[in-house]
Protein backbone atom coordinates (compact mmCIF):
# COMPACT_ATOMS: atom_id res chain seq x y z
CA UNK A 1 0.00 0.00 0.00
CA UNK A 2 1.71 3.10 -1.33
CA UNK A 3 0.49 6.25 1.43
CA UNK A 4 -1.23 8.94 -0.49
CA UNK A 5 0.64 11.96 -1.91
CA UNK A 6 -1.11 15.58 -2.45
CA UNK A 7 1.10 15.60 -5.65
CA UNK A 8 -0.54 13.04 -7.15
CA UNK A 9 -3.66 14.87 -7.89
CA UNK A 10 -2.02 17.70 -9.80
CA UNK A 11 -3.30 15.84 -13.09
CA UNK A 12 -6.87 16.03 -12.66
CA UNK A 13 -6.47 19.66 -10.86
CA UNK A 14 -9.16 21.34 -13.62
CA UNK A 15 -12.07 18.60 -12.46
CA UNK A 16 -10.87 19.74 -9.00
CA UNK A 17 -11.44 23.39 -9.36
CA UNK A 18 -14.57 22.71 -11.38
CA UNK A 19 -16.06 20.58 -8.80
CA UNK A 20 -15.00 22.64 -6.33
CA UNK A 21 -16.22 26.36 -8.11
CA UNK A 22 -19.37 24.42 -9.14
CA UNK A 23 -20.23 23.55 -5.36
CA UNK A 24 -19.40 27.00 -4.33
CA UNK A 25 -21.60 28.57 -7.08
CA UNK A 26 -24.31 26.64 -6.15
CA UNK A 27 -23.98 28.03 -2.92
CA UNK A 28 -24.00 31.36 -3.94
CA UNK A 29 -26.99 30.86 -6.12
CA UNK A 30 -29.11 28.91 -3.10
CA UNK A 31 -28.53 32.53 -0.76
CA UNK A 32 -28.84 34.79 -3.54
CA UNK A 33 -31.86 33.20 -5.19
CA UNK A 34 -32.69 33.25 -8.85
CA UNK A 35 -31.73 37.08 -9.17
CA UNK A 36 -28.53 35.50 -8.97
CA UNK A 37 -28.78 33.91 -12.45
CA UNK A 38 -26.81 36.01 -14.65
CA UNK A 39 -24.40 36.90 -12.10
CA UNK A 40 -23.50 32.86 -11.66
CA UNK A 41 -23.61 32.63 -15.51
CA UNK A 42 -20.87 35.27 -15.89
CA UNK A 43 -18.70 33.48 -12.79
CA UNK A 44 -19.08 30.17 -14.34
CA UNK A 45 -17.51 31.39 -17.31
CA UNK A 46 -14.87 33.22 -15.98
CA UNK A 47 -14.39 29.82 -13.84
CA UNK A 48 -14.16 27.61 -17.17
CA UNK A 49 -11.63 30.00 -17.93
CA UNK A 50 -9.54 29.26 -14.83
CA UNK A 51 -9.89 25.71 -15.97
CA UNK A 52 -9.39 25.82 -19.25
CA UNK A 53 -6.12 27.85 -18.26
CA UNK A 54 -5.39 25.16 -16.20
CA UNK A 55 -5.85 22.74 -18.53
CA UNK A 56 -3.23 24.00 -21.02
CA UNK A 57 -0.98 24.73 -18.21
CA UNK A 58 -0.81 21.34 -17.67
CA UNK A 59 2.54 19.43 -19.25
CA UNK A 60 0.37 16.60 -21.60
CA UNK A 61 2.77 13.79 -20.12
CA UNK A 62 0.94 10.66 -19.93
CA UNK A 63 0.03 10.31 -16.34
CA UNK A 64 -2.54 8.14 -14.09
CA UNK A 65 -4.19 9.26 -10.93
CA UNK A 66 -5.99 7.83 -8.16
CA UNK A 67 -4.78 3.94 -8.41
CA UNK A 68 -4.89 4.19 -12.49
CA UNK A 69 -8.73 5.75 -12.21
CA UNK A 70 -8.06 8.37 -14.73
CA UNK A 71 -5.55 9.31 -17.32
CA UNK A 72 -4.34 12.15 -18.35
CA UNK A 73 -2.43 12.52 -21.79
CA UNK A 74 -2.75 14.84 -24.84
CA UNK A 75 -5.67 13.31 -26.05
CA UNK A 76 -7.57 13.49 -23.08
CA UNK A 77 -5.94 17.33 -22.39
CA UNK A 78 -7.68 18.29 -25.92
CA UNK A 79 -10.96 16.66 -25.31
CA UNK A 80 -11.10 18.36 -22.48
CA UNK A 81 -9.94 22.05 -23.79
CA UNK A 82 -12.46 21.47 -26.28
CA UNK A 83 -15.50 20.93 -24.00
CA UNK A 84 -14.05 23.86 -21.40
CA UNK A 85 -14.67 26.30 -24.87
CA UNK A 86 -18.29 24.49 -25.69
CA UNK A 87 -19.52 25.19 -22.18
CA UNK A 88 -18.58 28.29 -22.32
CA UNK A 89 -20.17 28.88 -25.73
CA UNK A 90 -23.39 27.32 -24.73
CA UNK A 91 -23.47 29.52 -21.63
CA UNK A 92 -22.75 32.38 -23.47
CA UNK A 93 -25.79 31.39 -25.59
CA UNK A 94 -28.12 31.12 -22.82
CA UNK A 95 -26.93 34.47 -20.77
CA UNK A 96 -29.71 36.66 -22.07
CA UNK A 97 -33.07 34.00 -21.31
CA UNK A 98 -31.51 33.72 -17.56
CA UNK A 99 -32.29 37.37 -16.76
CA UNK A 100 -35.80 36.49 -16.06
CA UNK A 101 -39.02 34.71 -16.06
CA UNK A 102 -38.97 31.01 -15.82
CA UNK A 103 -35.93 30.15 -17.65
CA UNK A 104 -34.17 32.80 -15.23
CA UNK A 105 -32.94 29.93 -12.36
CA UNK A 106 -29.49 29.58 -11.32
CA UNK A 107 -29.31 26.18 -11.46
CA UNK A 108 -28.86 26.40 -15.32
CA UNK A 109 -24.96 27.09 -15.10
CA UNK A 110 -24.48 24.78 -12.17
CA UNK A 111 -26.10 22.43 -13.85
CA UNK A 112 -24.07 22.75 -16.97
CA UNK A 113 -20.86 23.00 -14.74
CA UNK A 114 -21.56 19.62 -13.01
CA UNK A 115 -22.10 17.96 -16.61
CA UNK A 116 -19.16 19.69 -17.71
CA UNK A 117 -17.28 17.90 -14.93
CA UNK A 118 -19.02 14.72 -16.23
CA UNK A 119 -17.65 15.01 -19.68
CA UNK A 120 -13.91 16.06 -18.77
CA UNK A 121 -13.95 12.57 -16.27
CA UNK A 122 -15.37 10.96 -19.08
CA UNK A 123 -12.60 11.87 -21.33
CA UNK A 124 -9.73 10.83 -18.94
CA UNK A 125 -11.62 8.08 -17.74
CA UNK A 126 -8.86 4.99 -17.38
CA UNK A 127 -11.06 1.99 -15.79
CA UNK A 128 -14.93 0.96 -16.42
CA UNK A 129 -16.15 2.62 -12.97
CA UNK A 130 -14.74 6.08 -13.25
CA UNK A 131 -15.99 5.51 -16.72
CA UNK A 132 -19.81 4.66 -15.50
CA UNK A 133 -19.46 7.69 -12.54
CA UNK A 134 -18.31 10.02 -15.35
CA UNK A 135 -21.07 8.97 -17.65
CA UNK A 136 -23.56 9.26 -15.24
CA UNK A 137 -22.30 12.42 -13.68
CA UNK A 138 -22.82 13.85 -17.13
CA UNK A 139 -26.27 12.53 -18.27
CA UNK A 140 -27.87 13.51 -14.55
CA UNK A 141 -27.66 16.97 -14.97
CA UNK A 142 -28.32 16.93 -18.85
CA UNK A 143 -32.13 15.11 -18.29
CA UNK A 144 -32.94 17.46 -15.48
CA UNK A 145 -31.87 20.72 -17.83
CA UNK A 146 -34.36 18.97 -20.66
CA UNK A 147 -36.81 19.50 -18.10
CA UNK A 148 -36.18 22.95 -16.97
CA UNK A 149 -38.81 24.94 -18.40
CA UNK A 150 -41.37 23.52 -15.89
CA UNK A 151 -44.67 25.40 -17.19
CA UNK A 152 -44.16 23.72 -20.33
CA UNK A 153 -45.27 20.24 -21.33
CA UNK A 154 -43.00 19.80 -24.72
CA UNK A 155 -40.24 20.57 -22.18
CA UNK A 156 -41.39 18.14 -19.26
CA UNK A 157 -41.80 15.56 -21.94
CA UNK A 158 -38.11 15.67 -23.86
CA UNK A 159 -37.26 15.50 -19.94
CA UNK A 160 -39.24 12.13 -19.27
CA UNK A 161 -37.95 10.77 -22.91
CA UNK A 162 -34.19 11.67 -22.28
CA UNK A 163 -34.73 9.96 -18.94
CA UNK A 164 -36.13 7.05 -19.70
CA UNK A 165 -33.96 5.98 -22.87
CA UNK A 166 -31.06 7.72 -21.03
CA UNK A 167 -31.42 5.02 -17.87
CA UNK A 168 -31.85 2.37 -20.72
CA UNK A 169 -28.74 3.03 -22.48
CA UNK A 170 -26.56 3.42 -19.06
CA UNK A 171 -28.41 -0.41 -17.82
CA UNK A 172 -26.90 -1.91 -21.65
CA UNK A 173 -23.53 -0.35 -20.32
CA UNK A 174 -23.49 -1.58 -16.90
CA UNK A 175 -24.81 -5.09 -18.33
CA UNK A 176 -21.70 -5.21 -20.74
CA UNK A 177 -18.76 -3.85 -18.57
CA UNK A 178 -20.41 -6.86 -15.80
CA UNK A 179 -19.69 -9.57 -18.44
CA UNK A 180 -16.59 -7.78 -19.59
CA UNK A 181 -15.60 -7.63 -15.77
CA UNK A 182 -16.14 -11.61 -15.49
CA UNK A 183 -14.81 -12.72 -18.46
CA UNK A 184 -11.18 -10.74 -18.22
CA UNK A 185 -11.11 -10.06 -14.22
CA UNK A 186 -10.09 -6.42 -14.49
CA UNK A 187 -12.15 -3.19 -14.81
CA UNK A 188 -8.51 -1.59 -15.68
CA UNK A 189 -8.56 -0.62 -19.75
CA UNK A 190 -4.87 -1.43 -19.94
CA UNK A 191 -5.17 -4.83 -18.12
CA UNK A 192 -8.94 -5.87 -19.90
CA UNK A 193 -6.66 -4.82 -23.31
CA UNK A 194 -3.97 -7.64 -21.59
CA UNK A 195 -6.47 -10.01 -21.04
CA UNK A 196 -8.37 -9.61 -24.40
CA UNK A 197 -5.03 -10.22 -26.20
CA UNK A 198 -4.44 -13.30 -24.59
CA UNK A 199 -7.71 -14.95 -24.56
CA UNK A 200 -8.56 -13.73 -28.24
CA UNK A 201 -12.27 -13.48 -28.90
CA UNK A 202 -14.24 -15.08 -26.32
CA UNK A 203 -17.76 -15.06 -26.84
CA UNK A 204 -18.69 -13.76 -23.63
CA UNK A 205 -16.03 -10.50 -24.19
CA UNK A 206 -16.81 -9.66 -27.62
CA UNK A 207 -21.14 -9.94 -26.15
CA UNK A 208 -20.35 -7.29 -23.15
CA UNK A 209 -18.47 -5.33 -25.44
CA UNK A 210 -21.74 -5.31 -27.92
CA UNK A 211 -23.56 -3.84 -24.45
CA UNK A 212 -20.99 -1.14 -24.14
CA UNK A 213 -21.11 -0.14 -27.30
CA UNK A 214 -24.71 0.02 -27.59
CA UNK A 215 -25.12 2.16 -24.65
CA UNK A 216 -22.73 4.51 -26.06
CA UNK A 217 -23.80 4.59 -29.47
CA UNK A 218 -26.82 5.78 -27.43
CA UNK A 219 -25.08 8.73 -25.94
CA UNK A 220 -23.85 9.94 -29.74
CA UNK A 221 -27.47 8.89 -30.81
CA UNK A 222 -26.33 6.68 -33.16
CA UNK A 223 -28.99 4.90 -35.88
CA UNK A 224 -30.89 2.96 -34.54
CA UNK A 225 -30.37 4.03 -31.38
CA UNK A 226 -31.54 8.10 -32.03
CA UNK A 227 -35.11 7.71 -31.35
CA UNK A 228 -34.19 10.34 -28.26
CA UNK A 229 -32.62 13.02 -30.14
CA UNK A 230 -35.05 14.66 -32.22
CA UNK A 231 -38.06 14.58 -29.48
CA UNK A 232 -35.64 16.40 -26.94
CA UNK A 233 -33.79 18.62 -29.41
CA UNK A 234 -37.35 19.75 -29.99
CA UNK A 235 -38.89 19.67 -26.49
CA UNK A 236 -36.61 21.17 -24.92
CA UNK A 237 -35.64 25.04 -24.40
CA UNK A 238 -33.49 26.12 -27.32
CA UNK A 239 -30.65 27.73 -25.31
CA UNK A 240 -30.49 23.39 -23.42
CA UNK A 241 -30.74 22.55 -26.88
CA UNK A 242 -28.08 24.29 -28.06
CA UNK A 243 -25.75 22.96 -24.98
CA UNK A 244 -27.03 19.33 -26.13
CA UNK A 245 -25.75 19.99 -29.55
CA UNK A 246 -22.42 21.70 -28.86
CA UNK A 247 -20.76 19.93 -26.22
CA UNK A 248 -21.69 16.27 -24.56
CA UNK A 249 -21.12 14.06 -28.06
CA UNK A 250 -17.82 15.49 -28.43
CA UNK A 251 -17.25 13.73 -24.97
CA UNK A 252 -18.73 10.05 -25.92
CA UNK A 253 -17.13 10.44 -29.35
CA UNK A 254 -13.86 10.65 -27.49
CA UNK A 255 -14.77 8.27 -25.23
CA UNK A 256 -15.48 5.63 -28.41
CA UNK A 257 -11.68 6.39 -29.23
CA UNK A 258 -10.16 5.77 -26.10
CA UNK A 259 -12.48 2.27 -25.29
CA UNK A 260 -11.96 1.29 -29.40
CA UNK A 261 -8.19 1.66 -29.42
CA UNK A 262 -7.34 0.85 -25.99
CA UNK A 263 -8.78 -1.92 -24.32
CA UNK A 264 -11.13 -3.19 -27.31
CA UNK A 265 -8.26 -2.59 -30.00
CA UNK A 266 -7.60 -6.84 -29.67
CA UNK A 267 -11.47 -7.27 -30.70
CA UNK A 268 -11.05 -4.94 -33.99
CA UNK A 269 -12.64 -7.24 -36.31
CA UNK A 270 -15.22 -7.58 -34.20
CA UNK A 271 -16.43 -3.80 -33.50
CA UNK A 272 -15.23 -2.82 -36.74
CA UNK A 273 -18.92 -4.35 -38.12
CA UNK A 274 -20.38 -2.85 -35.29
CA UNK A 275 -18.59 0.88 -36.16
CA UNK A 276 -19.56 0.38 -40.28
CA UNK A 277 -22.80 -0.38 -39.30
CA UNK A 278 -23.58 2.24 -36.73
CA UNK A 279 -21.94 4.99 -39.11
CA UNK A 280 -23.59 4.00 -41.93
CA UNK A 281 -27.09 3.70 -40.83
CA UNK A 282 -26.61 7.05 -39.18
CA UNK A 283 -25.36 8.62 -41.98
CA UNK A 284 -28.90 7.60 -44.39
CA UNK A 285 -31.28 8.14 -41.59
CA UNK A 286 -29.58 11.77 -40.77
CA UNK A 287 -29.95 12.60 -44.44
CA UNK A 288 -33.41 11.09 -45.23
CA UNK A 289 -35.13 12.26 -42.62
CA UNK A 290 -33.99 15.41 -42.40
CA UNK A 291 -35.45 16.06 -45.70
CA UNK A 292 -39.39 16.21 -44.46
CA UNK A 293 -38.80 18.22 -40.96
CA UNK A 294 -40.74 21.60 -40.64
CA UNK A 295 -38.93 22.66 -37.03
CA UNK A 296 -35.31 23.76 -37.28
CA UNK A 297 -34.50 21.86 -33.95
CA UNK A 298 -35.92 18.65 -35.21
CA UNK A 299 -34.00 19.06 -38.44
CA UNK A 300 -30.58 20.13 -36.67
CA UNK A 301 -30.87 16.90 -34.94
CA UNK A 302 -30.95 15.14 -37.56
CA UNK A 303 -28.19 16.64 -38.72
CA UNK A 304 -26.08 15.71 -35.47
CA UNK A 305 -27.10 12.26 -36.21
CA UNK A 306 -26.28 12.34 -39.80
CA UNK A 307 -22.37 14.12 -38.24
CA UNK A 308 -22.22 11.49 -35.73
CA UNK A 309 -22.17 9.28 -38.52
CA UNK A 310 -19.60 10.84 -40.20
CA UNK A 311 -17.54 11.32 -36.96
CA UNK A 312 -17.41 7.27 -36.75
CA UNK A 313 -16.34 7.03 -40.08
CA UNK A 314 -12.94 8.34 -38.62
CA UNK A 315 -12.88 5.47 -36.21
CA UNK A 316 -13.27 3.18 -38.34
CA UNK A 317 -9.94 3.69 -39.89
CA UNK A 318 -8.57 2.70 -35.85
CA UNK A 319 -5.19 4.74 -36.96
CA UNK A 320 -3.89 8.10 -35.91
CA UNK A 321 -4.69 9.65 -38.54
CA UNK A 322 -8.38 8.45 -38.75
CA UNK A 323 -8.24 10.00 -34.93
CA UNK A 324 -6.77 12.82 -35.65
CA UNK A 325 -9.95 13.41 -38.07
CA UNK A 326 -12.16 12.68 -36.06
CA UNK A 327 -11.00 15.18 -33.52
CA UNK A 328 -11.09 17.79 -36.14
CA UNK A 329 -14.75 17.26 -37.16
CA UNK A 330 -15.90 17.40 -34.30
CA UNK A 331 -14.33 20.53 -32.94
CA UNK A 332 -15.26 21.83 -36.72
CA UNK A 333 -18.24 20.59 -36.21
CA UNK A 334 -18.92 21.94 -32.38
CA UNK A 335 -18.14 25.39 -33.90
CA UNK A 336 -20.15 25.30 -36.58
CA UNK A 337 -23.40 24.27 -34.61
CA UNK A 338 -22.76 26.69 -31.95
CA UNK A 339 -22.80 29.68 -34.42
CA UNK A 340 -25.49 27.96 -35.98
CA UNK A 341 -27.69 27.75 -32.16
CA UNK A 342 -26.25 31.47 -31.81
CA UNK A 343 -27.82 33.05 -34.69
CA UNK A 344 -31.32 30.62 -34.73
CA UNK A 345 -31.43 32.00 -30.85
CA UNK A 346 -31.22 35.80 -31.75
CA UNK A 347 -33.92 35.88 -34.26
CA UNK A 348 -37.22 36.01 -32.68
CA UNK A 349 -41.00 37.14 -32.95
CA UNK A 350 -43.23 38.30 -30.21
CA UNK A 351 -39.99 37.75 -27.83
CA UNK A 352 -39.91 33.73 -28.61
CA UNK A 353 -37.48 32.07 -30.99
CA UNK A 354 -38.61 31.23 -34.39
CA UNK A 355 -38.49 27.53 -34.89
CA UNK A 356 -40.91 26.77 -37.86
CA UNK A 357 -38.23 26.71 -40.70
CA UNK A 358 -40.67 28.89 -43.12
CA UNK A 359 -40.45 31.23 -39.86
CA UNK A 360 -37.03 32.17 -41.33
CA UNK A 361 -38.83 33.34 -44.63
CA UNK A 362 -37.19 36.92 -45.72
CA UNK A 363 -34.91 36.82 -42.85
CA UNK A 364 -32.02 38.66 -45.46
CA UNK A 365 -34.47 41.60 -46.10
CA UNK A 366 -35.05 42.58 -42.51
CA UNK A 367 -31.58 41.43 -40.89
CA UNK A 368 -29.24 40.23 -44.17
CA UNK A 369 -26.24 40.05 -41.71
CA UNK A 370 -27.80 36.97 -40.17
CA UNK A 371 -29.17 35.76 -42.87
CA UNK A 372 -25.37 35.90 -44.50
CA UNK A 373 -23.98 34.12 -41.52
CA UNK A 374 -26.30 31.63 -41.15
CA UNK A 375 -25.72 30.60 -44.90
CA UNK A 376 -22.05 30.60 -44.17
CA UNK A 377 -22.38 28.35 -41.54
CA UNK A 378 -24.77 26.01 -43.48
CA UNK A 379 -22.54 26.22 -46.49
CA UNK A 380 -19.99 24.80 -44.27
CA UNK A 381 -22.14 21.99 -42.18
CA UNK A 382 -23.36 20.40 -46.34
CA UNK A 383 -19.64 20.24 -46.42
CA UNK A 384 -19.03 23.03 -49.79
CA UNK A 385 -15.16 24.32 -49.68
CA UNK A 386 -13.43 26.48 -48.87
CA UNK A 387 -15.23 26.57 -45.57
CA UNK A 388 -14.15 24.82 -42.17
CA UNK A 389 -17.08 22.01 -43.09
CA UNK A 390 -15.30 20.85 -45.89
CA UNK A 391 -11.88 20.05 -44.15
CA UNK A 392 -13.93 18.03 -41.48
CA UNK A 393 -15.02 16.17 -44.05
CA UNK A 394 -12.09 15.61 -46.39
CA UNK A 395 -10.18 14.34 -43.60
CA UNK A 396 -12.35 11.99 -42.27
CA UNK A 397 -12.78 10.57 -46.45
CA UNK A 398 -8.84 10.56 -46.61
CA UNK A 399 -8.34 8.27 -43.52
CA UNK A 400 -11.20 6.06 -44.57
CA UNK A 401 -9.72 5.38 -47.85
CA UNK A 402 -6.18 4.79 -46.63
CA UNK A 403 -7.17 1.85 -44.47
CA UNK A 404 -9.20 0.61 -47.43
CA UNK A 405 -13.03 1.27 -46.58
CA UNK A 406 -14.22 2.42 -49.60
CA UNK A 407 -17.84 1.50 -50.00
CA UNK A 408 -18.27 3.02 -46.79
CA UNK A 409 -16.86 5.78 -48.14
CA UNK A 410 -18.87 6.35 -51.40
CA UNK A 411 -22.00 5.90 -49.39
CA UNK A 412 -20.71 8.72 -46.97
CA UNK A 413 -19.88 11.19 -49.93
CA UNK A 414 -23.43 10.46 -51.30
CA UNK A 415 -25.39 10.94 -47.74
CA UNK A 416 -23.79 13.89 -47.47
CA UNK A 417 -24.60 15.01 -51.20
CA UNK A 418 -28.53 14.12 -49.66
CA UNK A 419 -27.62 16.11 -46.58
CA UNK A 420 -26.91 19.07 -48.21
CA UNK A 421 -30.74 19.46 -49.84
CA UNK A 422 -31.82 20.54 -46.04
CA UNK A 423 -28.83 22.77 -45.40
CA UNK A 424 -30.20 24.35 -48.40
CA UNK A 425 -33.08 24.54 -48.41
CA UNK A 426 -32.88 26.56 -45.01
CA UNK A 427 -30.52 29.32 -47.36
CA UNK A 428 -33.72 29.29 -50.02
CA UNK A 429 -36.51 29.82 -47.47
CA UNK A 430 -34.01 32.99 -46.01
CA UNK A 431 -33.29 34.35 -49.28
CA UNK A 432 -35.91 33.77 -51.69
CA UNK A 433 -39.67 32.98 -49.56
CA UNK A 434 -41.91 35.79 -49.21
CA UNK A 435 -41.93 37.31 -45.25
CA UNK A 436 -45.66 36.55 -43.43
CA UNK A 437 -44.77 37.95 -40.07
CA UNK A 438 -42.09 40.73 -39.68
CA UNK A 439 -39.07 39.86 -36.45
CA UNK A 440 -38.64 41.61 -33.35
CA UNK A 441 -36.51 44.49 -34.16
CA UNK A 442 -34.65 44.87 -30.89
CA UNK A 443 -31.05 43.31 -31.35
CA UNK A 444 -30.22 40.33 -29.19
CA UNK A 445 -27.40 39.78 -26.89
CA UNK A 446 -24.41 40.82 -27.67
CA UNK A 447 -22.50 37.57 -25.88
CA UNK A 448 -25.09 35.75 -29.12
CA UNK A 449 -23.35 38.01 -31.51
CA UNK A 450 -20.28 37.43 -30.10
CA UNK A 451 -20.33 33.64 -30.38
CA UNK A 452 -21.58 34.10 -33.78
CA UNK A 453 -19.38 36.20 -35.09
CA UNK A 454 -16.12 33.92 -33.60
CA UNK A 455 -17.81 30.93 -35.07
CA UNK A 456 -18.10 32.49 -38.50
CA UNK A 457 -14.78 33.83 -38.55
CA UNK A 458 -13.13 30.14 -37.68
CA UNK A 459 -15.83 28.42 -40.33
CA UNK A 460 -14.72 31.19 -43.22
CA UNK A 461 -10.99 31.28 -42.41
CA UNK A 462 -9.99 27.84 -41.36
CA UNK A 463 -8.70 27.32 -44.83
CA UNK A 464 -5.78 29.79 -44.11
CA UNK A 465 -4.07 28.37 -41.57
CA UNK A 466 -5.32 24.97 -40.82
CA UNK A 467 -1.99 23.71 -39.39
CA UNK A 468 -2.42 24.58 -36.36
CA UNK A 469 -5.39 23.15 -35.18
CA UNK A 470 -4.26 19.72 -37.36
CA UNK A 471 -0.84 19.42 -35.52
CA UNK A 472 -2.59 19.66 -32.21
CA UNK A 473 -5.41 16.95 -33.26
CA UNK A 474 -2.40 14.87 -34.63
CA UNK A 475 -0.47 15.27 -31.56
CA UNK A 476 -3.63 14.53 -29.40
CA UNK A 477 -4.26 11.22 -31.54
CA UNK A 478 -0.70 9.75 -31.02
CA UNK A 479 -0.70 9.93 -27.39
CA UNK A 480 -4.01 7.78 -27.60
CA UNK A 481 -1.65 5.10 -29.62
CA UNK A 482 1.47 5.50 -27.41
CA UNK B 1 -29.12 -31.28 -4.16
CA UNK B 2 -27.80 -29.59 -7.02
CA UNK B 3 -24.63 -26.95 -6.14
CA UNK B 4 -25.65 -23.54 -7.20
CA UNK B 5 -22.79 -22.00 -9.31
CA UNK B 6 -21.60 -19.28 -11.59
CA UNK B 7 -23.72 -19.95 -14.39
CA UNK B 8 -27.00 -20.24 -12.27
CA UNK B 9 -26.72 -16.86 -11.33
CA UNK B 10 -25.96 -15.35 -14.54
CA UNK B 11 -28.90 -16.67 -16.03
CA UNK B 12 -30.76 -15.45 -13.21
CA UNK B 13 -29.40 -12.34 -14.02
CA UNK B 14 -29.87 -12.08 -17.47
CA UNK B 15 -33.63 -13.60 -17.16
CA UNK B 16 -34.33 -10.10 -14.83
CA UNK B 17 -32.63 -7.78 -17.21
CA UNK B 18 -34.20 -9.24 -19.76
CA UNK B 19 -37.90 -8.50 -17.81
CA UNK B 20 -36.58 -5.44 -17.31
CA UNK B 21 -35.62 -4.28 -20.90
CA UNK B 22 -39.01 -5.53 -21.66
CA UNK B 23 -40.98 -4.03 -18.96
CA UNK B 24 -39.64 -1.06 -20.65
CA UNK B 25 -41.03 -1.38 -23.80
CA UNK B 26 -43.46 -3.96 -23.97
CA UNK B 27 -45.95 -1.38 -21.11
CA UNK B 28 -48.05 0.73 -21.97
CA UNK B 29 -49.53 2.10 -19.16
CA UNK B 30 -47.64 4.08 -16.36
CA UNK B 31 -44.36 5.60 -16.40
CA UNK B 32 -43.65 4.69 -12.71
CA UNK B 33 -43.39 0.70 -14.27
CA UNK B 34 -40.84 2.21 -16.55
CA UNK B 35 -38.90 3.63 -13.33
CA UNK B 36 -39.25 0.10 -11.71
CA UNK B 37 -37.78 -1.83 -15.03
CA UNK B 38 -34.65 0.08 -14.90
CA UNK B 39 -34.10 -0.22 -11.33
CA UNK B 40 -34.43 -4.40 -11.75
CA UNK B 41 -32.02 -3.95 -14.93
CA UNK B 42 -29.26 -1.95 -12.63
CA UNK B 43 -30.45 -4.99 -9.73
CA UNK B 44 -29.47 -7.69 -12.75
CA UNK B 45 -26.48 -6.29 -13.11
CA UNK B 46 -25.70 -6.12 -9.71
CA UNK B 47 -26.50 -9.65 -9.39
CA UNK B 48 -23.56 -10.12 -12.11
CA UNK B 49 -21.14 -8.25 -10.19
CA UNK B 50 -21.38 -9.98 -7.25
CA UNK B 51 -21.07 -13.37 -8.33
CA UNK B 52 -18.11 -12.48 -10.82
CA UNK B 53 -16.60 -10.96 -7.54
CA UNK B 54 -17.06 -13.86 -5.41
CA UNK B 55 -16.18 -16.49 -8.64
CA UNK B 56 -12.62 -14.39 -9.29
CA UNK B 57 -12.02 -13.85 -5.66
CA UNK B 58 -11.85 -10.13 -6.46
CA UNK B 59 -13.68 -7.58 -4.65
CA UNK B 60 -13.45 -4.75 -7.26
CA UNK B 61 -16.86 -5.98 -8.32
CA UNK B 62 -18.45 -5.94 -5.37
CA UNK B 63 -17.30 -2.27 -5.02
CA UNK B 64 -18.77 -1.05 -8.64
CA UNK B 65 -22.02 -2.38 -7.00
CA UNK B 66 -21.62 -0.03 -4.60
CA UNK B 67 -21.53 2.57 -6.95
CA UNK B 68 -24.33 1.46 -8.86
CA UNK B 69 -26.82 0.94 -5.79
CA UNK B 70 -26.00 4.75 -5.24
CA UNK B 71 -26.31 6.01 -8.85
CA UNK B 72 -29.49 4.14 -9.23
CA UNK B 73 -30.80 6.55 -6.16
CA UNK B 74 -29.68 9.32 -7.44
CA UNK B 75 -31.35 8.00 -10.89
CA UNK B 76 -34.42 7.18 -9.13
CA UNK B 77 -34.71 10.82 -7.74
CA UNK B 78 -34.19 12.40 -10.66
CA UNK B 79 -36.50 10.30 -12.49
CA UNK B 80 -39.53 10.97 -10.26
CA UNK B 81 -38.77 14.78 -10.19
CA UNK B 82 -39.21 14.61 -14.01
CA UNK B 83 -42.29 13.02 -13.63
CA UNK B 84 -43.65 15.54 -10.55
CA UNK B 85 -42.70 18.10 -13.22
CA UNK B 86 -44.72 15.87 -16.86
CA UNK B 87 -47.52 15.06 -14.34
CA UNK B 88 -48.30 18.99 -13.76
CA UNK B 89 -48.04 20.08 -16.97
CA UNK B 90 -50.23 16.81 -18.38
CA UNK B 91 -52.45 15.68 -15.37
CA UNK B 92 -51.35 12.13 -16.59
CA UNK B 93 -48.37 9.86 -16.73
CA UNK B 94 -49.72 7.23 -19.19
CA UNK B 95 -47.60 6.18 -21.48
CA UNK B 96 -49.00 6.69 -24.41
CA UNK B 97 -50.11 10.52 -23.16
CA UNK B 98 -46.25 10.86 -23.95
CA UNK B 99 -46.23 11.17 -27.50
CA UNK B 100 -46.97 15.02 -28.29
CA UNK B 101 -43.47 15.40 -29.93
CA UNK B 102 -42.77 12.82 -32.92
CA UNK B 103 -42.39 13.03 -36.64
Amino acid sequence: MTSFQWQSLVPILPEITMAVGAMALLMVGVFRGDKSAQLLNILSIGLLLTVLGLILGITPFTLTTLNNALITDSFSQFGKAVIAVGLMAALLLSHRDLREGVMGRFEFPVLVLLSGIGMMLMVSANNFLSLYVALELQSFPLYVLAALRRDNAQSAEAGVKYFILGALSSGFLLFGISLLYGFAGTLDFSLLAGTLMQNGAVPGAVIGMVFVLTGLAFKISAVPFHMWTPDVYQGAPTIVTSLFAIVPKIAAILLFLRLLNGPFAPLTPDWIQIIIFLSIASMIWGALAGLVQQNIKRLLAYSSIGNMGYALLGVLAASPEGTASVLLYMTIYMIMTAGTFAIILSVTRHGEGVESLHGFAGLSKTSPAKAYALAALMFSMSGIPPLAGFFGKLFVFQSLLESGFYIVAVIGVVTSVVAAYYYLKIIKIMFFDEQQESFDDAPSSQARYFVAALSLAFVLFFIVNPNVLMATTRIAAQSLFG
Amino acid sequence: MVDIGLTHYLILAGILFTIGVFGIFLNRKNVIVILMSIELMLLAVNINFVAFSIFLNDLSGQVFTMFILTVAAAEAAIGLAILVVFFRNKGTIAVEDIASLKG
